[in-house]
């Protein structure tokens, strides 16, 4: 019994599913799918080596600080970084000294108003403060920003596919687009505020292109802020605000396998000995 | 336990005496995973996965544990107080981590034991009961890692919460109403994430109890064996300890090694970056994919394009999707060579590979977009999954010739002439 009704189940699923794929395979051929114009013109991130990357990675302190200093002058404006607070700048190399004042030139909202405009008022920031918003709220940044909401950043290496080489491919991706796009996808071409990217996923970002040319901040370590350098450095500071642990997790890492490899191998050897004079 | 020579625990110290007159734990120790039970002294490395599932549970339960003392199970926080787990916890960020890889960890081990019990027949008479109590604990992990997935309250977790109750939606009339009463609402919110972590809490510790009656259930009629032929005699059998607990100390530190090679250089791999983007009801993800593990049967569940008359396509999916975990309950009853290991059915082992790069298939496509030819290839991928089981496991027991089996494992590991029972009878299945 319990096998004819298996029987019957099985013929069942799987003949329907033979049926499926033969009117889904007969629908592909007689009209193959259109290829879409992110199909065609979306591009995977570029290469891009940081001194974080692999098992050994560490951070480079000195591109961290520039990284701080891009995101602090251009990012900040329209992003947020909620999930960071001042005294976490210290794992960047500054001092404590250094970092109040960072923290006291980036002024935090108070809850309480000014008793004699109504204004929200603010105040200094202090080093326990999480750095302040650029938008009071969702609808405010999306007023300022036509209608875009710029994403928070603490988290963004690890919420894109691609990480730090996305974030590096889409700043320097900025371009024309291509005249084949208007030709082959009219409807594809960037709309009124617009920008095409071929490294965003639908091509056209809303975010204009925030390094626009050379030296829009000035590095106090004396590298050429090129655009290429400047997004790079932010791309590193921003792996290590989605993962400021990311240096013990690597030390502690290899601690861990060393233990294990050598205790996996008095393990192995434990075994042999156990066994030895039992054929199995 | 069943065989004779099975050592007896003997108290020595006038402690241990006094103890086990009172409590005899030690001696149930003795018997389950001591000297006193006797195992077949032939089996292979695939034989270490039942431990190794025993330990992935106890990692996931002690680090759950911990980190629960610092989560927040609010729609609110939910997402932050995980941020803070990984960034503020003293060692937080390796608690998470080897909970989130820990549950990949575990699946793998898991789906590796499920496919040694495919190859080997493990489910058949006399062990039904472990297999059938071991489809239990598979069942019970799948809730357990769904509704983990969803208390960092991601992208992921909000739209997979929603496409899995969307399933019972699926369900004629009652669907429905039985969707809102597991979410607690029209969509999913706090109280669907409160429930889930408070099931999510109680779950592993029924699995840990289904674990108990599973093992209870082994030790019945003893472990299975690469040979598939039953203990005949003391020489086919070792004592777990000193033999076993060596061969899985081994196989724990090479599990180990994988694990924290993940763990701590590749954390995130398994995961999905639209999980670091806090959870918004407003903004649907472009592909919508569960975990890895799950991914076979989220491929199955899509490969139903066609209504069959007045049977929509999507209530089909989830038809088979659940059929294609359930079928497996029947499968001692399905698959009745009197063989049990592969190795001794030529046709079976030729199926069983194709099941088993079938399955691997379902699961690049279950997680690849629902786009063509995905689709397609699912749709064939699935149509064998159902066939191997519900009619060619069937058809093959009926009509394959196994090759001679060897008469004993003692047989099977010292040759003929050194076997104590040279000359026996070779058994031969019925025909």
């Amino acid at each position: 019994m319990i096998r004819i009704g298996a029987f019957l189940v099985g013929l069942f699923f799987s003949g329907w599913l033979l049926v499926s794929f033969g009117v889904g395979a007969a629908a592909y051929i007689s009209e193959p799918p259109q290829p879409t114009a992110e199909h065609e013109f979306h591009l995977h991130p570029k290469k891009l080596a940081l001194s974080s990357d692999g098992p050994m990675g560490k951070f480079d302190r000195q591109q961290l600080q520039r990284g701080f200093q891009v995101y602090k002058e251009v990012c900040s404006a329209c992003h947020s970084m909620r999930l960071v607070a001042f005294r976490n700048l210290t794992e960047l190399g500054y001092t404590e000294d250094e970092v109040k004042a960072i923290a006291a030139n980036w002024p935090t909202q108070t809850p309480s108003i000014d008793p004699a405009t109504g204004e929200p008022t603010t105040r200094p920031s202090i080093a326990s403060d999480y750095i302040p918003s650029p938008h009071a709220n969702e609808t405010a940044a999306r007023a300022a920003n036509n209608n875009a909401l710029p994403p928070d950043l603490s988290l963004i290496t690890k919420a894109r596919h691609g990480g730090a080489a996305y974030v590096y491919s889409l700043l320097t991706g900025y371009q024309e687009p291509p005249a084949e796009l208007a030709k082959k996808f009219p409807d594809a071409m960037p709309g009124p505020g617009l920008n095409y990217n071929p490294y965003f996923a639908n091509l056209n970002i809303a975010m204009a292109n925030p390094l626009g040319s050379d030296g829009i901040v000035t590095y106090s370590d004396g590298t050429n802020a090129t655009r290429e350098q400047m997004a790079k450095d932010v791309a590193a500071f921003l792996v290590w605000t989605a993962e400021p642990t990311l240096e013990k997790r690597h030390q502690t890492g290899w601690a861990v396998l060393i233990f294990l490899i050598i205790a996996t191998g008095l393990g192995y050897m434990a075994y042999r000995n156990v066994w030895a004079g039992v054929k199995h | 336990m069943s065989f004779s020579w099975a050592k007896h625990y003997e108290p020595k110290s006038d402690l241990t005496k006094w103890l086990d007159e009172r409590l005899p734990l030690p001696r149930l120790v003795y018997g389950a995973i001591g000297g006193g039970y006797p195992v077949p002294r032939n089996l292979n490395y695939f034989w270490n996965f039942g431990v190794l599932a025993g330990i992935a549970l106890t990692i996931q339960i002690v680090t759950g544990i911990i980190m629960a003392m610092h989560y927040a199970p609010n729609a609110l926080v939910a997402f932050d107080s995980t941020e803070h787990i990984m960034r503020d916890v003293n060692w937080g960020w390796m608690l998470r981590y080897a909970h989130a890889n820990g549950a990949s960890f575990f699946f793998i081990v898991v789906y590796i034991h499920i496919f040694r019990g495919l190859y080997f027949s493990s489910y058949k008479a006399p062990r039904e009961m472990i297999w059938l109590l071991g489809l239990v604990i598979f069942l019970l992990m799948m809730a357990t890692a769904f509704m983990g997935y969803v208390l960092p309250w991601g992208q992921m977790s909000f739209w997979g919460a929603k496409v899995i109750t969307g399933l019972f939606g699926a369900i004629p009339l009652v669907g429905e109403p039985i969707q809102q009463w597991l979410l607690g609402g029209f969509a999913p919110d706090n109280a669907a994430l409160n429930r889930f972590f408070s099931l999510h809490y109680l779950l592993p510790f029924v699995i840990a109890g289904v674990v108990i009656l599973h093992i209870w259930a082994l030790h019945i009629p003893g472990s299975s064996n690469p040979t598939g032929v039953e203990v005949k005699q003391e020489s086919d059998t070792v004592p777990f300890h000193p033999y076993y607990t060596a061969k899985d100390g081994f196989g724990l530190g090479v599990f180990l090694i994988l694990f924290c090679s993940v763990l701590f250089f590749a954390p995130n791999a398994l995961g999905h970056p639209d999980n670091y983007i806090p959870a918004n009801p407003l903004s649907t993800p472009a592909h919508i994919v569960p975990e890895w593990y799950f991914w076979p049967f989220y491929a199955i569940l899509r490969a139903f394009t066609f209504d069959f008359f007045i049977v929509p396509a999507k209530l089909l999916g989830v038809l088979a999707m659940f059929a294609s975990i359930l079928l497996l309950f029947f499968l001692p009853w399905l698959d009745r060579s009197p063989v049990r290991s592969g190795n001794y059915r030529p046709l079976f082992r030729t199926f069983f590979i194709i099941l088993v790069l079938d399955v691997l298939l379902l699961g690049y496509l279950g997680g690849a977009p629902a786009e063509e030819p995905y689709v397609m290839l699912s749709q064939l991928a699935s149509a064998y999954y159902f066939a191997h089981f519900l009619i060619i496991l069937p058809i093959i027991s009926k009509i394959e010739k196994p090759k001679p089996l060897p008469f004993s494992i003692t047989e099977s590991v010292l040759g003929k002439a050194s076997s104590g029972t040279a000359g026996g009878p070779v058994l031969q299945p019925a025909e």
